[in-house]
């Protein structure tokens, strides 16, 4: 395959990839670390031109996808994959808000992210469209469920092949999720920093697109649009504070950079905002670090039920660590009760019905309000980004029962009036 | 005392493209001073200037990370395989 047949677009405005260490450059090719320090490699940006070419306008006359940020993304062509990724629901969350004793609550609603239903639609679509661009024809990834199902789909889409490796104990959704597609699946003995590591090895002797390996530079910049997209849909304004999951660290450290970004330019007034992360009790290097006030990640074995966050040896730990100490947010963690709990409050409050992800955040952001963490005025959001229907398992056990019922009237009024006093004991238990 | 190492490919210009090779070493510490005696200039990329393992930098020992071990210190054993990979990968 040739760029040949593409077109090269003006607005690219990518230069090149630069280490995050020791500031060496790099071509913008399919290389993700640094040979010199080992540092990760980023993508850098010639801001003074983008402040030139980009103003709200003509981002508002983009598409409703996460292309209409196109400028502030890896990308070198017009051959873009757009799936209608991106550009998700920002709610205002009252009734969850009332319940935590704050005021002004947003969830940022990626749970409905297409086209498979997490935030990891948004790194993929910017991944696979490089990975075309630099000439792959199999894309691969080292996946905690989420990532697999989104390489899988949009590979289909796009006519690439594809190979994606799982922990081979996750969720059946999960599972399911990234067959239906039809990619091979490897299913590795081993909890995620294993199969990371093999992806690693596997990456250096195959000519694949990783997404989430050699093409990380591109990749980890899709998450950027969850910062672009708040600014935007909170009226062109920062928020006071975010609260987000914390796995690899990746997905906080970008929204920082997008909203870094959009200062940067002039497209949003420059303003503090605080990071808060979010990571399970079986599973928290980071917010270890955070609390024994280490500026090092000391790996962990992960035992969760929060699987698509468990990963213990966090790539971009130490810059997530930065950040939330930067920005005066916190680092906190919360137990599989609390996670299913946070999953059920989501839901019961707002409608919305997140996975394990999402339900360590919400019990975080639960946590941080109790504790006066949470200024009551500040705006807040919530990044929700997974889907609750992948992980059944998780709160199966946990949730009501359908009343069975024959289709007669009476036998509808006995079990309505059964569940009304159910109801009340509740009720009553509660306020005891 | 041979040990099977693992060479991520940002390193192979130092070992001939060779994504593996064998040296001997009774400890981490010691292997990286043999691998830089056969491949001048190695070490530095892998360590710091303080000689400590750089941060973004991961070894294992049959497939441990020596951060569960003794670290550096991790003992070496003949036919042990170990791998070098960078750190940033995944998430």
């Amino acid at each position: 395959m040739t760029l040949a047949t593409q077109t090269r677009s003006t607005a690219a405005a990518f230069s090149g990839l630069k280490c995050k260490e020791c500031g060496a450059e790099y071509e913008a090719k399919a290389v993700h670390v640094c040979e010199f320090c080992f540092g990760p490699l980023e993508v850098a940006y010639d801001y003074a031109h983008l402040s030139k070419v980009v103003t709200r306008q003509t981002i508002e006359a983009g598409p409703k996808s996460i292309w209409r940020y196109r400028s502030f993304l890896p990308v070198a062509t017009d051959n873009l994959i757009d799936v209608g990724t991106g550009f998700t629901p920002l709610l205002k969350a009252n009734r969850l808000a009332r319940r935590l004793g704050i005021k002004n609550l947003y969830i940022k609603n990626d749970a409905v992210n297409m086209p498979t239903l997490s935030f990891k639609d948004r790194v993929v679509s910017v991944a696979l469209t490089r990975a075309r661009e630099l000439g792959f024809t199999t894309v691969s990834c080292a996946s905690t469920g989420n990532l697999a199902n989104s390489t899988a789909a949009i590979a289909a889409h796009a006519g690439l092949e594809c190979c994606v490796f799982i922990p081979s104990d996750l969720e059946a959704g999960k599972v399911l999720g990234t067959l239906i597609y039809g990619p091979t699946v490897m299913a590795v003995h081993g909890n995620y920093d294993q199969v990371n590591r093999l992806c690693s090895e596997v990456a250096n002797t195959h000519g694949w697109g990783f997404v989430n390996i050699n093409l990380r530079p591109y990749y980890s910049e899709g998450s950027k649009t969850l910062g672009y997209e708040v600014i935007e849909q909170l009226g062109w304004q920062l928020p006071d504070h975010i609260v987000a999951p914390l796995a690899s660290g990746s997905l906080f450290t970008k929204i920082y950079k997008g909203f870094q970004e959009f200062a940067k330019v002039g497209l949003v007034e420059e303003k503090a905002v605080r990071f808060s992360g979010a990571q399970a009790d079986g599973c928290s290097p980071i917010a270890q670090a955070y609390r024994e006030d280490r500026d090092f990640i000391t790996p962990v074995k992960p035992n969760t039920i929060a699987k698509s966050i468990a990963i213990g040896n966090p790539a971009d730990g130490v810059y997530a660590l930065d950040i939330a100490r930067k920005t005066n947010g916190n680092i906190e963690s919360v137990n599989d009760q609390e996670i299913v709990e946070g999953i059920k409050l989501l839901a019961e409050t707002e409608g919305i019905f997140t996975e394990t992800a999402g339900g360590t955040t919400i019990a975080v952001l639960k946590k941080l309000a109790e504790a006066g963490k949470i200024n009551p005025d500040e705006t807040t959001v919530a990044y929700i980004t997974g889907n609750g229907l992948k992980t059944q398992e998780a709160v199966q056990g946990y949730i009501g029962e359908p009343l069975t019922i024959e289709p007669k009237l009476e036998s509808f009024e006995r079990a309505l009036e059964r569940a009304q006093t159910l109801g009340r004991l509740e009720w009553q238990q509660v306020t005891v | 005392m041979s040990v099977k190492v693992l060479i991520p490919t940002p390193l192979q210009q130092f070992t001939a493209n060779q994504a593996t090779v064998e040296v001997d070493g009774a400890t981490i510490t010691e292997l990286l001073d043999k691998l830089d005696t056969s491949f001048p200039g190695i070490k530095a990329r892998l360590c710091d200037d303080e000689g400590k393992l750089r941060r973004f930098v991961n070894f294992y020992v049959n497939s441990e990370d020596i951060r569960f071990l003794d670290g550096a210190n991790t003992s070496l054993n003949s036919g042990d395989e170990v791998s070098i990979v960078p750190a940033v990968a995944g998430g």
